[in-house]
């Protein structure tokens, strides 16, 4: 008897799977049951559901409830990279940093589903994020600031005010350096 | 050649034992996506783009390995054979996604494996730092160094509101992915594992099994990481990672402690079973392997194997791999017979390598 996979060598083995398909009884050589015997990875076994899949998924679905808006969205194309509306519906994935500026309105509402927010916290480049630094710094500060006043720290709130005063500063500097720069 | 040792040596600084929570946590990973601003992501790039990436990650590297203070290997993807880019991935030093179409891939491995930086993968630069144990700091802090490192000569691609922008909007804001890796036979032994990959969504957080699938996991590894990237800062998402962890940490703990004390001759006989089949079968199938060493490891967590010590486990974890070992007969045609004799002859080798001299016993 041959193999039942490959045809070709004598079938030595023989086993059964028992699968959704219900149950499956082959006969097999050496080589293909090798095949069977060997775990594989979960990531390689090809049936893995990948998040890509999910976010097409939210993609179409949102251009499904803003029907009327489809035609105009599916024209959007992104002057950098060329990347379509439509193709973010089929693959999932961003072409480049400039989509994000030029599809900025479908995507937002797909990051409060994926992350729950649209607005990022985290870590802020030093050279490239320039001002963007100090203006959370701000920020955090105007917090504190707001929180002694209700506590009626005024010593502590007088102190974040002037540090709040003197960032502001350096981002004036800064800013107009810059624009200086340009000119 | 480096290379070639980077290949063929068994061993992998994070994986090795005598980290925090080591009883229960191998590894800890920090990966952080970034890409360069005005170029297209590399799904998207063309191969001009792509090698542009390279030329300007390349220029960075002697940087990295100046501040680091040790050499790096710089593995072009596209010149490894196939057999070779798959022995990377089962040492997990790099992904599926980055072989995909290899050219102008590239990835920076550290000295001490401990980093490694994929150039062209879904984003343009992917930094991976791991440590072993429960230490999410350590690989945080030289994360964070790298990326102000390469930040400071090349242009990120980033947005006020939306953060460092990635290929994928999943990895969007921080681009981090935090992840954890845990043996836990205790639980997967008392049933309890897939509750805590139920619960897991709710805290923001996935679990999956390393190897085999979550039904029927092999080998008790367990990887636990940060789903959201965006809207919390790096702290926050590490911390939050970290307090599951514990929490899992302790449950794994309690069921070894319940195992013992219920089951302790069975608990026992089983352990010194698998290291007995270790030590001396002569053909040993990639799954049987990794399901022995589980309990061979829980066996010296819980001490009642003293032979060996505890490293054995890291060694033959990577040793187990198909490709890997294939790589190291220099044979891409081997029978599985043949996969399985070399792969008990390397078991037997490393526990041999591993054994406690009698003073070290005492």
């Amino acid at each position: 008897m041959l193999c039942d996979d490959c045809g070709r060598n004598e079938a030595v083995v023989h086993i059964t799977q028992i699968g959704p398909d219900g149950r499956i009884e082959k006969n097999l050589c050496e080589k293909c049951a090798a095949a069977y015997g060997e775990f594989v990875p979960a990531a390689k076994q090809g049936r893995s559901v990948s998040m890509d899949d999910f976010l097409k998924g939210i993609f179409s679905s949102a251009a499904e409830r803003g029907e009327k808006r489809t035609l105009d969205q599916n024209q959007l194309v992104c002057p950098n990279c060329g990347m379509s509306y439509r193709d973010f519906q089929q693959t999932g994935k961003i072409g480049c940093a400039e989509c994000y500026n030029t599809f900025r309105q479908q995507i937002e509402p797909m990051l409060r589903r994926i992350h729950g927010s649209s607005v990022h916290r985290g870590k802020i480049p030093h050279r490239s994020g320039s001002t963007l630094e100090i203006k959370h710094e701000i920020g955090l500060l105007r917090q504190k600031l707001q929180d002694s006043v209700a506590r009626e720290e005024y010593e502590k709130a007088a102190e974040y005010r002037d540090r709040i005063r003197s960032l502001e500063k350096k981002i004036e500097v800064q800013e107009g350096g810059v624009a200086d720069g340009n000119q | 050649m480096a290379i070639n040792d980077l290949l063929r040596s068994s061993e992998l600084t994070w994986l090795k034992s005598g980290g925090t929570d080591g009883d229960v946590v191998v590894a800890s990973r920090i990966r952080l996506a970034r890409n360069l601003k005005g170029v297209p992501f590399p799904n998207r790039a063309d191969m001009n783009q792509l090698s542009q990436v390279l030329v300007a990650t390349d220029e960075v590297l002697p940087e990295l390995e100046k501040s680091m203070g040790m050499p790096f290997d710089r593995v072009d993807v596209e010149r490894l054979s196939p057999l070779q880019r798959e022995v990377l991935i089962e040492k997990q030093l790099i992904t599926d996604n980055l072989i995909k179409n290899p050219q102008y891939r590239a990835t920076y491995v550290s000295d001490d494996r401990c980093i490694s930086i994929m150039i062209n993968e879904e984003d343009h630069l992917r930094i991976q730092c791991w440590a072993p144990g429960l230490n999410l700091d350590l690989p945080m802090s030289t994360a964070f160094t790298l990326d102000d490192l390469i930040e400071s000569r090349l242009d990120m691609a980033f947005d006020e509101k939306m953060g460092y922008l990635t290929s994928c909007p999943t990895n969007l804001g921080t681009g981090l992915r935090a992840s954890v890796l845990l043996h836990l036979p205790g639980l997967v032994f008392t049933r309890n594992v897939s509750s805590i990959i139920n619960i897991s969504p709710q805290l923001g957080l996935a679990v999956r099994a390393l190897y085999g699938d979550d039904k029927e996991p092999v080998g008790s590894l367990f990887q636990i990481s940060n789903q959201l990237t965006l809207g919390f800062s790096e702290e926050e998402l590490i911390a939050n990672l970290k307090s599951a962890v514990t929490e899992i940490v302790a449950h794994e703990r309690r069921a070894r402690k319940a195992l013992a004390l219920y089951r302790k001759e069975q608990l026992a006989d089983e352990v010194w079973r698998a290291y007995g089949t270790l030590a001396y079968a002569r053909m040993l199938s990639e799954r049987e392997a990794m399901e022995l060493l589980s309990k061979v490891r829980l066996g010296i967590d819980l001490k009642l194997i003293h032979e060996v010590k505890a490293d054995c486990y890291a060694d033959i974890l990577i040793a187990s791999h198909r490709s890997f070992l294939q790589n190291l007969a220099e044979n891409e045609n081997m029978s599985k017979i043949e996969i399985d004799q070399l792969r008990a002859r390397k078991v037997r080798e490393i526990l041999g390598g591993h054994r406690m001299s009698s003073e070290e016993k005492s």
